[in-house]
């Protein structure tokens, strides 16, 4: 590896701390690209691999460590820009209501002059055609009109297109989730000639397959820090799911052996017309696991909107939904906490449709001292709770219904670990009463502590794991795609 | 060839037009003459004029409530001290401009709703438009009234403005690189801000730009109706953006397009001499108005709902 070590340092990225209030999303992370190479980078949700690409492409400044492009020390979108440094991001990021030409002006400052317009077609078909040949985009058209596919091959195009010079590193940030297996396969092959030609790529993916046979090196994230980096020769599918996760970990709970009585309560049949079918019995705990935005929401909202019309809700409602993005859908950020706690269960508390104030009362402070909601006064505005605590109450919100069986999307978002104990504990309880949980979450932990667990992929249920079976490894297994996809 | 889709969202605004010129020539025989088209159209180019500023603004995703007062506002200015005193009429115009293109600045970076701010800065510019004129009155500067009231050959002059504003306009917005910034801004604002723009830059000069349109804007209808009054254009602010919406443009993501808005003020007018023409009496005018309004929206609506099934086809 003598080899590696003279080669020029296009980016690299030493110490690197960045936090977000309590959670550590970067605790003191490597990475170092060098000019020529084909970088994997894998990792579970939250183990940082978003956070140290918006480090490198200049749109977050790091709290601590170093960061340096060809040897100097720069920061800001500008100077990631100038040094070459490209990104393709997961969400795609094109101006929907723009044309493809358009877009590849917004992208290259360079294209200026009365002729622009020609010249950012002719970049733009060029570019398609070296990645991509045998494709068949209108480069004239609304980005709008273009299928999701089209306009991920669209952005991985304008990205690897350069007028005066070409890019020194393009990160690709899942950039084949929308593409099928013979343009992936193209793409890789691209990827080896742009490295071959001199430039790096850093390639973020979740099919394992694409990542052991393109990249030269592999760096494996866990917790904020970089835990394994090795050549890719040294990795197989089984040891890079290893280094993924822990090796060993205490089972803190003994699952209760789930009793199914009857008729499923919830069932769905398979999502996308492949995978498995969801189903779900009365007071199981089931778990939705998998990689962040693989399907796991819209099938939450699907069984809710399954049972409970969009239209016309039904007074009595039998399924009650836990937010995950508290300040976007969960809390009524001007409302005290009584208020917040009390609105799913207005109908109960009203007599002649009008609130009772003593009921409304008696709920809350039944939940307050239940799961302790720490705060002097329910009548205090919820923006005075620490977001664990605002968590509770939303919660306490969803339990304080007569449903039987609650939804929740990732609730447990930037909660500490006091917190979550204590929501777990009531968890436990309230499934043993007979509720039925439905618990979407990207920690591991979580997944943990549930009786069932369907692990998504792609938008459908591609494993179901029972009791024993859910173990951290055998999450990653499914969440991965073994597959050959170059 | 395949139409694209800024093609088909214009068919709709053109063909009801169309339609309305030709219920309005079939009523009124004597409107097909030069004359006829000019007094028809004549009220329509400040309309335009304050239509495509109001579409500068919806381009980035804001409204702008301030569009009538401001108007006004320049009409007053134009009949006052632009005609009296023509350097300090100027200075006065670009001083609003900068002010327009401030209000661009402090709405993206105080991250307030643009519709809070601009009603805001609508009692603003009323409020200065009474300090100007208590009363209605003032004189138009006689090269605007020249320029409104010329008889070019063949076609009347209102055709000639409204397809003279409907092409710089379709260059500046569809056609330059500073037109995709912004309509990339309406778009995607993060994507443009990942590439290296000043999203901040491109928000101000946008305003600024409308600024300059609302100007024209109110300089043109002082030029046709000689005099200004501080209430003289109240109604452009919602006339300006169902303009906007008629001629396919949409509340946000940054699509518009000019030729619509312009196409969309012209048939608001017409709306109005058609109502009369159909001897409707100004007690329900309003009221029809709207029921045309509604109309093209619901076909435009309908148009939309077939666009997006034969897409998922």
């Amino acid at each position: 590896m003598t080899k590696t070590l003279k080669r020029e340092e296009v980016v690299a990225a030493r110490g690197v701390r960045v936090t977000f209030g309590a959670v550590k999303a970067l605790d003191g992370a490597d990475l170092v690209i060098h000019a020529g190479e084909c970088i994997g980078l894998v990792g579970h949700n939250g183990a940082g691999k978003s956070t140290i690409v918006n480090v490198i492409n200049g749109g977050l400044t790091p709290h601590d460590g170093s960061l340096t492009y060809s040897g100097r020390e720069i920061h800001g979108i500008s100077a990631a820009r100038a040094n070459g440094v490209r990104c393709v991001f997961q969400e795609l990021s094109l101006c929907p209501n723009l044309t493809v030409g358009e877009n590849a002006r917004i992208m290259h400052a360079e294209l200026k002059g009365w002729t622009w317009r020609n010249r950012a077609l002719s970049l733009v078909e060029t570019q398609l055609k070296d990645i991509f040949p045998g494709h068949s985009i209108d480069c004239d058209s609304t980005v709008d009109d273009l299928s999701i596919a089209e306009r991920q091959m669209v952005e991985i195009a304008i990205s690897f297109a350069g007028i005066d010079k070409r890019p020194k590193l393009v990160i690709l940030d899942e950039p084949t989730s929308s593409l099928d297996a013979g343009l992936a396969a193209q793409l890789m092959a691209y990827i080896r000639k742009f490295v071959g030609e001199g430039g790096s790529v850093l390639l973020i993916s979740h099919i394992l397959g694409e990542i052991l046979s393109t990249s030269d090196r592999i760096v494996v994230m866990k917790d904020g820090r970089v835990v394994a980096d090795r050549a890719a020769s040294e990795f197989s599918t089984r040891s890079l799911v290893e280094a993924m996760g822990n090796v060993v970990r205490e089972q803190e709970f003994s699952r209760s052996v789930a009793a199914r009585a009857g008729d499923a309560v919830l069932s769905m049949p398979p999502r996308r017309g492949h995978g498995l079918a969801f189903q779900a019995w009365r007071g199981e705990m089931i778990g939705l696991a998998g990689l962040g935005g693989h399907g796991q929401t819209e099938a939450l909202l699907d069984l809710y909107l399954d049972r409970n019309s969009n239209w016309w809700p039904k007074r009595q409602r039998e399924i009650a939904f836990v937010a995950g993005d508290r300040g976007l859908n969960g809390t009524f950020p001007l409302w005290s906490i009584l208020k917040n706690l009390s609105i799913a269960s207005l109908g109960q508390l009203a007599t002649n449709r009008m609130v009772d104030r003593a009921r409304e009362e008696t709920l809350g402070a039944g939940w307050k001292q239940r799961i302790e909601i720490r705060t002097p006064n329910m009548e205090n505005r919820i923006l005075s709770l620490s977001g664990g605590n605002q968590q509770k109450v939303l919660f306490a919100r969803a339990l304080a219904t007569t449903a039987s069986t609650v939804l929740m999307d990732d609730p447990m978002r930037g909660v500490d670990i006091g917190t979550k104990q204590e929501v777990y504990e009531i968890l436990r309880s309230e499934a043993a009463n007979g509720r039925t949980f439905i618990w979407y979450s990207t920690e591991m932990d979580e997944i943990r502590l549930c009786d069932r667990v369907y692990v998504f992929r792609d938008g459908a249920i591609a494993a179901e794991l029972v009791g024993e079976e859910i173990t951290e490894k055998n999450v990653l297994a499914a969440s991965f795609h073994e597959g050959d996809a170059a | 060839m395949k139409l694209s889709s800024g093609t088909i969202r214009l068919i709709i605004p053109a063909a009801s037009l169309v339609l309305l010129l030709a219920a309005v020539f079939y009523m009124q025989p004597r409107a097909m003459s030069y004359t006829g088209l000019n007094l028809l159209f004549n009220l329509a180019v400040p309309i335009a004029l304050a239509t495509i500023a109001q579409m500068l603004i919806m381009s980035v995703n804001d409204l702008d409530l301030s569009m009538g007062t401001f108007v006004s506002f320049c009409a007053c200015v134009s009949a006052t001290f632009l005609q009296s005193s023509p350097a300090l009429g100027i200075l006065i115009f670009l001083g609003a401009i900068a002010t327009y293109a401030l209000i661009g600045v402090v709405i993206y970076v105080r991250d307030l709703p643009s519709i809070v701010v601009t009603l805001g800065m609508s009692f603003v510019w009323g409020g200065i438009a009474v300090l100007i004129l208590p009363s209605p009155g003032g004189t138009a500067p006689t090269w605007a009234r020249w320029l409104m009231t010329a008889k070019p050959p063949l076609v009347p002059m209102a055709i000639v403005a409204s397809i003279l504003i409907a092409a710089v306009t379709h260059y500046i917005v569809m056609r330059s690189s500073f037109g995709v910034l912004m309509r990339g801004v309406g778009g995607n604002d993060r994507s443009v801000e990942r590439a290296g723009w000043s999203v901040l830059g491109l928000r101000a000069a946008t305003y600024a730009l409308a600024g300059f349109f609302a100007v024209l804007a109110g300089i043109a209808l002082v030029g046709l109706t000689t005099s200004a009054d501080a209430n003289i254009a109240l109604r452009y602010t919602l006339l300006s953006i169902a303009g906007v919406i008629l001629g396919g443009g949409q509340f946000v993501g940054g699509k518009v397009s000019p030729i619509g808005a312009v196409i969309g003020a012209l048939t608001l007018t017409l709306a109005g001499s058609f109502l009369s023409f159909m001897r409707i009496s100004p007690d329900w005018q309003i009221g029809a108005q709207g029921a045309i309004l509604i109309v093209v929206l619901a076909l435009r609506l309908a148009l939309n709902r077939l666009e997006k099934r034969e897409k998922s086809q």
